[in-house]
């Protein structure tokens, strides 16, 4: 099989020292393949959040291994781990997920600017991304003047423009009503379906039923598995 | 609610035998509710025995088409205009299922609600499916139905989650004994049953 998008190993993250310490994650195990989108349900303080910022290297775990195309985020300097998230990883959050001061194009091509490409490239494949998520005719576009709908659109090309082949989504849909969230999701699975890995946060049945496979985390642990692409590993984690 | 008023409404639009309206049933609904013919002509001989609706000539091949009566097409007026009252549904297994395992002993209520929500989020995820590989945009009665059959197995989710959330502290003994008060020891208890203030 190939290489995973992203990997964790056993990964625990205590927030905190002492009797006030935090366990956050406890033991968590998860393999996420090209195509894939896995949805991670929980409620609050289940540490849907914690899993997410460890994903995409915002934040590094207690104890564990968090691999992401196969190379291992620990020990990485500060820099490389930059470097990395530029690359590798697109964040959707429920909002503010735009810079209000720059158009949807320019949204889009940040972070290929940032990683170091002539601007007028980096417009080029900002155009193409946005083309495909159906938004060629608004890229001029201020966040302001686009519709919540369309903001999380343009959100989802900017993730997973260039080399980007994995996508962590916090609550995509949160602020929208059902028919613009559910086009948003209708979105975030053609572009998992077209090669890209997807993580989806969620406390929404309707929301995390798009993935192919979706997770229960209660209390920094995954109790349950649901979906019928199941990996052999998530088998032996429910045996253990 | 019975069949009674899905056949009626499709005779509306016109006379149609018992296959037809079986066809057409199961068209406007996208197979979601399948009916044997020989329910549909039990239902057209209620029908035609109220006077809603009466049998025509028989036709070349045999079949015999339906006609909808005056009294017919009030009936179904009446249906649409009336809302669904919620007692008028089936009781719900699930709901009796759980209740019960709260007071049978040596049933663990945590386990079955998590393989509850399991089960329903695999339905949820193959409704969704079949909603995402859908190219029948035209179909709005298709739509609609596996829309209702998302928003449902949806709320039975949440219901899943209020129930375990409800029920976070309660802890049966395996022997159906009622726990001793402050009681430390808690060697090998299920993962997703960690109550105590942390």
């Amino acid at each position: 099989m190939s290489t995973p998008v992203l990997e964790l190993r056993e990964v625990h993250r205590i927030h905190g020292a002492g009797p006030t310490a935090v366990h956050a994650l406890r033991g968590v195990s998860l393999t996420v393949h090209a195509g894939e989108l896995v949805g991670v349900m929980g409620p609050s303080g289940s540490g849907k959040s914690t899993l997410l910022n460890l994903a995409g290297g915002l934040d590094s775990p207690t104890e564990g291994e968090v691999l992401v195309g196969g190379t291992s985020l620990s020990g990485m300097s500060r820099k490389a781990l930059a470097a990395l998230r530029r690359r590798a990883v697109g964040y959707v959050f429920q909002d503010l997920n735009l810079l209000p001061s720059l158009t949807a194009v320019e949204n889009v091509a940040l972070p290929l600017e940032l990683d170091g490409m002539r601007v007028r490239r980096a417009r080029r494949a900002a155009v193409a991304a946005l083309a495909e998520v159906g938004l060629a005719d608004v890229a001029d576009r201020f966040p302001d003047e686009l519709s919540g709908g369309q903001q999380q659109r343009v959100a989802i090309a900017r993730a997973l423009i260039g080399e980007r082949r994995l996508v962590l989504a916090d609550e995509p849909t949160g602020a929208l009503d059902t028919a613009t969230g559910e086009a948003v999701l209708r979105l975030l699975r053609a572009r998992v379906d077209a090669g890209a890995a997807g993580v989806l946060v969620t406390h929404e049945a309707r929301h995390a039923a798009w993935a192919d496979r979706v997770v229960f985390l209660r209390d920094g642990r995954i109790v349950d598995t649901s979906g019928p692409l199941a990996q052999p590993e998530d088998l032996l984690e429910q045996a253990r | 609610m019975s069949i009674r008023y899905g056949l009626l409404a499709l005779l509306q639009t016109g006379p149609r035998s018992g296959y037809q309206l079986r066809a057409a049933f199961e068209a406007s609904t996208g197979a979601t509710w399948p009916l044997n013919i020989g329910q549909v002509y039990t239902t057209l001989a209620r029908l035609e025995r109220d006077g809603l609706v009466h049998a025509l000539p028989e036709e070349e091949g045999g079949q015999r088409p339906y006609e909808i009566t005056q009294a017919g097409q009030e009936e179904v007026a009446r249906w649409f205009t009336t809302p669904v009252t919620r007692s008028d549904r089936p009781r719900d297994e699930l709901v009796i299922k759980l209740a019960l395992a709260l007071t049978t002993p040596g049933v663990d209520i945590h386990a079955v609600v998590q393989a509850q929500r399991t089960a329903t989020m695999r339905a949820l995820q193959e409704y969704t499916r079949l909603k995402a590989g859908e190219a029948r945009d035209g179909d709005v009665s298709w739509r609609l139905v596996i829309d209702a059959m998302i928003f449902q197995a949806e709320a039975e989710v949440r219901w899943l989650d209020h129930c375990e959330a409800s029920l976070a502290r309660y802890r049966p003994r395996p022997s159906g004994t009622p726990a001793a008060a402050g009681r430390p020891a808690r060697d090998a208890a299920p993962e997703y049953q960690e109550v105590e203030p942390r």
